[in-house]
C-alpha cells in the first residue's frame, strides 16, 4: 500500500473524529439526570442499602459484576494454565 | 524464594492477621461503608500475598491450603450466579434484590434518609458481596502461588532448558 493512502486514511478518519466534535455536549452542562435522581431516591427504599454504590454495583447493574467476576475467574485460568507446568515437581 | 530478615517476618506475624480481619470487614461491611466483596478480597489476597513474601512460599505454602482454593473460587462465583438466579426462580428478574424488605436474613427495612445504618438490612448483597470476596481472595491467592512455582523453576533453569528440550525434540 502506497503511503498517500494510509495518509487518506488517517485523515478521512481525523475528518470523523473532529465531526464527532461537533456533537460533544457542552461542558459544565449536564445531561438529562433522571436515571441519577431515581437511584438516589429509591435505592434506600428499593434495596435496603445504605451504599448506594454498592446497590447499583450489586443490584441494578449486576450483569456487570457478573461480567467481571467471570473476567476474574477466566483470567486465574489462563495464568493457572501458564504456570501449572512450571509447578510440577 | 529465601524468608526475609527476622524483622520483616516478626512485623508479617504481628499485622498479618489484622489485614485478614480488615477484609473481612470490608467484605462483611460492603453495604454499608465503602468496600465490597472485589475490594475486601484483595485486601485478604495483600495478607497471603505478605505471607509469601516474608516467608518465602514454601512456608506460606504450609499456611495456606492451596489445594482448597480452587474449591473456594468456584464456590465463590457459584453462590453469587445461584443467588443472581434466585430472583428469576421467584418469577421476577434476574438479579432481583428477592431478600431485601422481606423481614428475616438481611431483611430489615431502612428508614430513608440519613442513619447509621443496620447490618441486618440489603437482602442479597451482603450474600453476593461475601460470594464476591471468596472468589477473588482464592483468584488472586492462585495467582500468587502460581506465579511463585513459576519464578522458582525460572531461577533454578530447569523451565528454560525443558522447553529447549521439547524444542529440540520437535
Amino acid at each position: 500500500m502506497k503511503i498517500g493512502v494510509k495518509i487518506a486514511i488517517v485523515l478521512l478518519l481525523f475528518s470523523f473524529l473532529l465531526m464527532g466534535l461537533g456533537f460533544m455536549h457542552q461542558y459544565g452542562v449536564p445531561l438529562k439526570s433522571s436515571m441519577d435522581d431515581y437511584f438516589i431516591k429509591h435505592a434506600q427504599e428499593e434495596t435496603a442499602t445504605n451504599n448506594v454504590v454498592t446497590s447499583i454495583v450489586f443490584d441494578y447493574r449486576g450483569f456487570d459484576t457478573l461480567g467481571e467476576a467471570s473476567v476474574l475467574f477466566t483470567a486465574v485460568l489462563g495464568v493457572v494454565m501458564i504456570f501449572r507446568e512450571a509447578g510440577k515437581k | 524464594m529465601k524468608p526475609m530478615s527476622k524483622i520483616v517476618r516478626t512485623v508479617a506475624a504481628s499485622i498479618g492477621w489484622f489485614v485478614f480481619v480488615f477484609g473481612i470487614y470490608v467484605i462483611v461491611h460492603g453495604h454499608l461503608t465503602p468496600g465490597g466483596g472485589f475490594q475486601g478480597g484483595a485486601v485478604m489476597a495483600t495478607g497471603v500475598a505478605l505471607l509469601i513474601v516474608a516467608y518465602g512460599g514454601w512456608s506460606a505454602e504450609k499456611c495456606v491450603r492451596k489445594e482448597r482454593l480452587p474449591v473456594f473460587e468456584s464456590a465463590g462465583l457459584l453462590t453469587f450466579i445461584l443467588l443472581a438466579f434466585g430472583g428469576a426462580f421467584l418469577g421476577v428478574t434476574f438479579f432481583f434484590n428477592f431478600l431485601a424488605n422481606k423481614g428475616g436474613l438481611f431483611g430489615d427495612t431502612l428508614p430513608v434518609g440519613i442513619n447509621p445504618g443496620i447490618f441486618n438490612s440489603a437482602g442479597v448483597i451482603p450474600l453476593m458481596n461475601m460470594g464476591v470476596g471468596m472468589e477473588v481472595l482464592a483468584g488472586i491467592s492462585l495467582i500468587l502461588f502460581a506465579m511463585f512455582y513459576g519464578t522458582k523453576k525460572v531461577r533454578e533453569g530447569t523451565c528454560l532448558a525443558d522447553n529447549e528440550k521439547k524444542e529440540e525434540d520437535a
